[in-house]
């Protein structure tokens, strides 16, 4: 690849072998201490948060490859100035304690869930540089969905993927990653194909995806791979530091306590074994074409929240308690698309501008399935206690199922309209029955679908004595439902009175 | 106000009456939510579909980028909880809603928000259950939410709105609480309170949130040295841990308690006998039931918890004390009524419930009513006497029934 920082990193390189043969010749201790052997700042010079009595030491085994890992991303860090900026996510696994090294802001999370956790740290913190370390088993097996997921977003989160093969710290049980024929504490005559499948390969399995930015695969085998892959470190948190979205880097680790290997072991076997089941390499670079993704500053003032909820402050309704005013229980029922829960809404509008004490209930069900339904609307004077009308003074029912179910549900003195092709219905209660040719009315005004409207025009001409709801009231109704279609506005008022109309005509 | 609602003076916080502007917007439960929590300063929203809890997701998705503020739908109600968990380890607002199946899945990361000590408001649209069980109202998430949910020693502070209007503004007080006391709170609502509308009166403030950067992770140098974490592997720093926690739960039981009562003591009427506990919607159906029996001249009342935890323990021990029975009214299976007689010393409770999805009705509360005061009064002709339950059953023609039930007419039947 030829790109700035490997160049650079080429030269270090070059500048690295020369003090070392400088170092033959004019032994410069003090300056190789400084270059090679010194922590980066990022990490931390002593791990107090670890307690105990070595606080000097970390808590991985010997020839673990977290200890290499951990200083890569350290200086890279260091490199690159972002230590103030970083936050590193620790997962559960080997690294749980990450925060013990990482000089900087430090989030523990769930097992598997960090990339959950950093879309949501990235998302209140634009500026945050936000890294999630995790194992093998956290990222590819338990938390699998969230690493595609967010990799898939393309947040702006830093993954590196520390593949050994192996559970280490719950005691070197099979991963996602083991290789075929690998024995592990439960694969124990070698990982069968057959019965587990088979390594899991992360880097190709992202690569598929449109949104990250940067996918390599490193190793941690030699100095050499090791050197490559701090290249591929510093080329992801560089990418962070532009904020420009996902990177994801593979590091094929040791784990030679739980693959019980030596130093000799440990490196053959990752050369031998697992560099051919994982190919080392950069799948991705769109670092260069990739601008930085911008986010918008939140906005929590008053004034931005009152115009998108449409507040008017100086325009409140007083909400009348009036002792004496009889609670009316409304209930309209039909089929879905015959406007039934629009209806009862409006009616509810109505009321609410009236500053009367109103709630509005429909049933909830799979309407996307076809079907009925029906609203409960309560109209009171006081604070209303059950929003359900189950017994009602008045009924709207659109259809016939509805009028059979409801029917007997209206209390004496009460009121049923219904749309008059339901055919002739009579009761013996003191019921009072109106048969509305809803469907005509609204017809004849331009808009058969406003058929709803018409029977609340039948029931405004029928309240209209009655002190409940004013023609005012009823026209807010109607601006409010059709807030957002205002053509339908005057339609649906012209209906409204063609249906109080209808009623006037046909009420001796 | 007729029917006066009063606190009693030894009850630690009583409810102010909502005032007389109610303002002009027929609002949704759902949409209230959604309204409280941006005046309340909600930065963030991490969201997974599920009904009847959708529209607060519908909501947060049209409201929040038109202010710049953090939408994301996510992959699973896992990836949401945890989404919170990391804008929450930000020191931002932040919130999540669901509803039961997703709420049993979100405990996981419930439990670390409560372990690492991170402000959160996350709502429960309760749903009938278990397993799938359907999309009917339902209260049975009660044990799973006041009880803590998931592993380990810990309680989320639940507050329980019973009307549109608190659904908003126990949302702003919920964000309140969760940062006063580094808490997850629950709003533990019901499909009826998330679907139905009533007229919503605005926040009267808006606040901008600043992120507490004593403890919160936020990528700068100021919180550069902060960890976020429940992680303790001495055991007796764990235990000191936990202590502490259960010091906090102890202060917000001092504190936090919050409940309503309606015709339990007062000078206007005769003291209550009787006294039904319920919350949510149940408590709607409720003071419907008290409203008819009172008017009858039973003796009963109504103690609705607005805190679920913590929960109003010494308030019905007092009035147990005072030898008043108590009908638990709710729509699972006694699940608040175990609260109930812990708090009235093992005294016998009484319950009314539906479950299944179907919403208890007023009937039913005043049938156990006139069962437990056993008054004449009780055989009164009321049209919510038993006796009338016949009457109940829609009448349908045969020639209907047929019709409704033949395949091709599926499709028209009701769905209540």
């Amino acid at each position: 690849m030829k790109n700035h920082s490997s160049i650079n990193v080429d030269s270090h390189s070059k500048e690295f072998e020369t003090k070392i043969t400088n170092q033959n010749t004019n032994l410069d201790l003090e300056e190789f201490e400084t270059k090679i052997i010194k922590k980066p700042k990022s990490i931390n010079d002593s791990f107090t948060r670890k307690g105990g009595d070595f606080p000097n030491v970390t808590h991985y085994c010997a020839g673990c490859g977290h200890g290499i890992l951990h200083k890569l991303i350290g200086e890279a860090m260091d490199d690159l100035d972002i230590q103030e900026r970083s936050v590193m996510i620790s997962p559960v696994g080997c690294s749980v304690f990450c925060y013990y090294y990482f000089n900087c802001g430090n989030v523990q999370t769930a097992h598997g869930r960090a990339p959950a956790v950093g879309t949501g740290i990235t998302r209140a913190e634009n500026n945050a540089i936000v890294m999630a370390y995790q194992g093998d088993g956290d990222l590819a097996s338990i938390g699998l969905n969230e690493t595609i997921q967010a990799a898939n977003r393309g947040e702006k989160i830093a993954v590196f993927f520390i593949n050994n093969t192996i559970y280490g710290m719950t005691g070197g049980q099979m991963a996602p990653t083991t290789l075929i024929g690998e024995v592990t504490i439960t694969s124990q005559g070698g990982r069968d194909p057959d019965s587990t499948g088979y390594p899991m390969h992360m880097c190709e399995l992202l690569d598929n995806l449109e949104a990250p930015v940067f996918i390599e695969r490193v190793s941690l085998a030699d100095v050499k791979q090791v050197r490559k892959a701090k290249i591929a470190i510093k080329k992801a948190l560089q990418v962070q530091k532009e904020g420009k979205g996902y990177t994801f880097i593979e590091v094929l680790s040791p784990c030679p306590t739980n693959l019980r290997q030596d130093a000799k072991g440990a490196e053959e076997f990752i050369k031998n074994h697992m560099e051919k089941e994982f190919p080392v390499k950069r799948f991705r670079d769109k670092s260069k074409e990739t601008k930085p993704l911008v986010r918008n500053e939140s906005d929590f003032s008053m004034e931005s929240l009152d115009k998108i909820f449409k507040v008017d402050r100086k325009n409140d309704v007083e909400t009348i308690s009036k002792t004496d005013f009889e609670n009316v229980n409304v209930k309209i029922a039909g089929f879905g698309g015959q406007g039934v829960l629009s209806a009862g809404l409006t009616l509810a509008e109505a009321a609410c501008s009236e500053g009367r004490h109103v709630s509005w209930y429909p049933s909830y069900g799979p309407e996307q399935r076809g079907g009925t339904s029906n609203c409960s609307v309560v109209i009171a004077g006081d604070t209303i206690g059950s929003p359900v009308v189950n017994e009602c003074d008045v009924l709207i029912a659109l259809n016939k199922p509805a009028l059979e179910k409801f029917k007997e549900k209206v209390k004496e003195k009460g009121l049923i309209i219904y749309d008059s092709r339901i055919g002739e219905y009579k009761t013996d209660k003191k019921i009072k029955v109106v048969s509305v040719p809803a469907v005509d009315i609204a017809t004849s005004c331009g808009n058969p679908k406003a058929m709803n409207t018409a029977i609340l025009g039948v029931l405004m001409e029928i309240g209209k004595n009655k002190n409940i709801l004013s023609k005012d009231a009823y026209y807010e109704g109607i601006r409010e439902i059709f807030a957002s279609k205002p053509k339908l506005i005057d339609l649906n008022i012209e209906v409204l009175e063609a249906g109080a109309k209808w009623m006037r005509e046909n009420s001796k | 106000m007729a029917n006066q609602m009063n606190a009693s003076n030894n009850s630690p916080t009583c409810v102010e009456i909502p005032g007389s502007k109610l303002g002009s917007q027929m609002t949704k439960g759902n949409t209230a939510i959604i309204i409280g929590a941006m005046y309340a300063g909600c930065d963030c929203f991490f969201g997974y579909p599920i009904t009847p809890a959708n529209e607060i997701l519908h909501e947060a998705s049209k409201y929040f980028p038109m202010v710049g503020r953090k939408f994301v739908q996510a992959e699973s109600e896992e990836a949401a909880i945890n989404m919170v968990y990391g804008g929450a380890s930000a020191g931002h607002r932040v919130m999540t809603a669901s509803s039961g199946p997703g709420i049993s899945l979100k405990q996981e990361g419930i439990t670390f928000l409560a372990g690492a000590e991170l402000p959160s408001v996350i709502v429960d649209v309760m749903r009938a259950g278990p397993g799938l069980g359907n999309i009917g109202p339902e209260q049975s998430d009660y044990s799973q939410i006041t009880k803590g949910g998931g592993h380990g020693n810990y309680k989320t502070i639940v507050l329980a709105p019973n009307s549109v209007q608190e659904m908003c503004d126990l949302t702003m007080k919920a964000f309140e609480l969760a940062d006063k006391y580094r808490s997850p709170v629950v709003i533990l609502a019901d499909g009826v309170l998330g679907q139905m509308a009533e007229p919503l009166e605005f926040p009267k403030k808006a606040i901008e949130h600043i992120p507490d950067d004593n403890w919160a992770v936020r990528g700068n140098k100021k919180t550069m040295e902060n960890l976020v974490t429940s992680i303790f592997l001495d055991f007796n720093l764990l235990e000191e841990f936990n202590q502490e926690l259960q010091v906090k739960y102890k202060e917000i039981e001092r504190q936090e308690v919050d409940f309503e009562e309606y015709y339990i003591e007062g000078e206007d009427f005769e003291d209550a006998e009787l006294i039904l506990i319920s919350y949510g919607i149940s408590s709607r159906l409720s003071k419907t039931a008290v409203d008819i029996a009172r008017e009858k001249g039973f003796k009963v009342g109504l103690l609705r918890p607005i805190s679920l935890f913590p929960f109003p323990q010494e308030r019905i021990f007092q009035l147990a004390k005072k030898n008043c029975e108590f009908v638990s009214v709710e729509m699972s299976n006694g699940q608040m009524l175990e609260d109930i007689k812990m708090s009235a010393n093992f005294k016998d409770i009484h319950l009314v419930n539906r479950m299944g999805g179907n919403l208890i009705e007023v009937a039913e509360i005043l049938e156990k009513i006139y069962e437990l005061l056993n008054s004449e009064n009780s055989k009164s002709n009321s049209s919510y006497d038993k006796d009338n339950k016949e009457l109940n059953e829609p009448y349908i023609e045969k020639k209907y029934k047929d019709e409704i039930n033949s395949e091709n007419n599926l499709n028209s039947r009701i769905i209540d």
